[in-house]
């Protein structure tokens, strides 16, 4: 399939999830749906980085947030609509994601990791003593009550979220499939080797930490509107980072399909265990799972089908 | 004292609200962050064994010390046992529990080639599913113990030494020195140095890998259990708060050299001495980004560290 066929496809699926969403008539489908949504888009952009080329980002919550607190700085400075707010948000943390990959561009694996979390730690130190965003006291974003065409707020922002992970998806699967996805599989099997045969790893390693970091801005963008008041705890929680590699681990991390799968299963999962049971229960869900997955079934959903259909090829 | 005045005078100025009493102020800072650093030496010398020599890159470490703390909780507020006895009585425990871990890694990951990426996520899930078991458990209420040395203080002149520091300092230079001399002066302690360095060298000696390498990480988990009841001596506790030793630790595993128990003590020292000034100046709401900021820089100027091998 052609990336524009795709791209239109997966408009034409989004375009029935709404239709079928608004039928239930219930807000709350779309306060739920948007969670999901949001989760597809830092799954996918995490495998972008982490599935593609190896390297394990733990700070995606730092990505998201500081998508997130540069809402809130042009909502003092100067209000935007959401969808050109998301755009800011893609660029700021673009550039952190640059930063990162300039900054940790000789670490091993591990390292890089490592240096992940500490760039969590030193952006929220940062936004917390920063009181033009609100510190440690948090910010309050108005929106408004409804929007014209659609009504709802929340069916605007569910809409803009819907969007922005068809695109993340087929930004995706077109970098899998491309000149530039080779070069990152080639990485992530053996970086030394990729590197004697003359492909530019550090660029590479460059491109997919701002496209991954650009991604995560992009889904923590909206998210000051969706829940009204935004304080650094709330955007920097490890949730997010836990999330984002849960899902596409669980889904498998080779394939653009697998976060998607990770990520609506979970998501899904996490929603309705945040009802029935408590925020905790569905943490601790995701925590035994991503454990179980990696030990039992390294490659994920997507591993477990390809090796079910070779098995029955034979 | 007049002498401590010229020579306050002749300080440069470091605070604003710090001048003139700026070297009282300043020693005092710096023997809360020697006695600090050596508590943080407890925290990272687990990880120090399982991350810098046996390349395991246990991010879960701050989760068992979290773990010791609040077992060492449970059983002072039950039977009012000393925080310190009850994490030396609980050591065989976490050594099993650290061997258990060890095998779980080994058979799902090292075994199979993959223990870099997947690793590094049943670490994290691990990490991640011990704070939310505690939270549930015990919710997110702040816990602490009691025993005698936590309150009262030493002076000697113009210094304060806080029992309730002072205590995890020596505990912890002990712990130290007793690792450091078993890695040195032991067959076993021996190997596990050895054991990063050449696997096949080790086999030819009669030894197995696997089994040092489980008794190394095992180890590791049970200084988690003496770091630990210093961690809730030292301050109450809450599930999420091992997030915050993350960084740090790994800065100072990082900042020392890999693998180098003198370094981690160096490192140890240096970070803790840092944070305080940092606290004791600017503020405590910038010493964690300090000791990330450290813990980036090093990593990105000198990964090797200060005693790299």
């Amino acid at each position: 399939m052609k990336t524009w066929t795709f791209f239109l496809a997966g408009l034409a699926v989004g375009a029935l999830t709404f239709g079928a969403a608004r039928l239930t008539g219930n807000d709350y489908v779309f306060f739920a749906g948007y969670v999901v949504l949001q989760s597809v888009v830092l799954a996918t952009a995490w495998n972008i980085l982490g599935g593609y080329t190896g390297y394990v980002n733990f700070g995606s919550s730092a990505f998201f947030a500081v998508g997130a607190y540069t809402t809130v700085f042009f909502y003092k400075t100067f209000p935007m609509p959401v969808p050109l707010l998301v755009l800011c948000g893609g660029v700021v943390s673009g550039i952190i994601g640059l930063g990162m990959g300039y900054l940790t561009l000789r670490l091993r694996g591990a390292f890089f990791a490592i240096a992940t979390i500490a760039l969590l730690v030193v952006l929220q130190t940062l936004i917390v003593n920063w009181t033009y965003v609100g510190g440690s006291r948090g910010a309050y974003i108005i929106r408004p009550q409804s929007v014209p065409l659609l009504g709802s707020y929340i069916q605007y922002l569910f809409l803009i979220m819907l969007t922005l992970a068809v695109v993340a998806v087929t930004c995706a699967r077109l970098i899998e499939r491309s000149q530039l996805g080779f070069g990152f599989a080639a990485i992530r099997d053996d970086e030394m080797a990729a590197e004697a045969s003359g492909v530019p790893t550090l660029k590479l390693k460059l491109i997919a930490t701002t496209i991954s970091g650009a991604f995560m801005g992009m889904a923590g963008a909206p998210f000051p509107y969706y829940i009204s008041y935004l304080q650094p705890s709330s955007a920097f929680v490890l949730d997010y980072s836990v999330n984002a590699i849960a899902m596409s681990m669980i889904g498998g991390t080779s394939t653009w399909l697998g976060p998607v799968i990770g990520a609506l299963l979970l998501g899904t999962l996490q929603q309705v265990a945040s009802v029935t049971a408590s925020p905790a229960v569905n943490l601790l869900i995701v925590g035994l799972l991503l454990i179980f997955f990696v030990i039992v079934a390294p490659n994920g959903i997507v591993g477990l089908a390809q090796s079910l259909r070779a098995r029955m090829r034979r | 004292m007049a002498s401590f005045n010229e020579r306050a005078a002749t300080l440069p100025c470091l605070g604003t609200p710090a001048c003139g009493m700026s070297y009282d102020l300043l020693i005092n800072a710096i023997v809360a962050g020697l006695l600090l650093g050596g508590f943080y030496v407890a925290v990272t010398i687990g990880l120090s064994i399982s991350f810098g020599i046996l390349d395991i890159v246990n991010i879960a470490h701050p989760a068992f010390i979290i773990l010791g703390a609040y077992v060492v909780y449970i059983v002072n507020s039950q039977f009012g046992l000393d925080p310190i006895l009850v994490a030396v009585v609980m050591l065989p425990v976490f050594y099993a529990l650290g061997a258990g871990v060890y095998q779980v890694y080994f058979l799902s990951f090292e075994r199979r080639g993959q223990a870099a990426l997947r690793g590094l996520a049943f670490f994290f899930g691990l990490l991640f599913v011990n704070e939310v078991a505690l939270i549930l458990v015990f919710g997110v209420d702040y816990r602490y113990v009691t025993a005698p040395y936590i309150g009262p203080s030493l002076r000697l002149g113009p210094i304060d030494f806080p029992l309730r520091m002072l205590i995890p300092f020596l505990t912890a230079m002990v712990m130290f020195a007793a690792i450091q001399l078993f890695l040195s002066r032991t067959f076993i302690g021996r190997a596990i140095k050895a054991v990063s360095q050449d696997q096949l060298a080790l086999r030819l000696m009669g030894a197995d890998p696997t089994r040092i390498k489980r008794i190394a990480f095992a180890l590791s988990i049970a200084t988690a259990s003496i770091a630990g009841a210093l961690l809730i001596i030292i301050q109450p506790i809450e599930p999420s708060i091992g997030r915050e030793f993350i960084g740090r630790a790994f800065a100072i595993c990082v900042l020392g050299g890999m693998g180098s128990l003198p370094g981690t003590i160096v490192a140890g020292l240096l970070l803790g001495v840092v944070e305080s000034l940092t606290a004791t100046f600017h503020g405590p709401s910038w010493s964690p980004a300090i000791s990330f900021g450290f813990l980036l820089i090093t990593l990105a100027v000198r990964p090797a560290g200060l005693m790299g091998r």
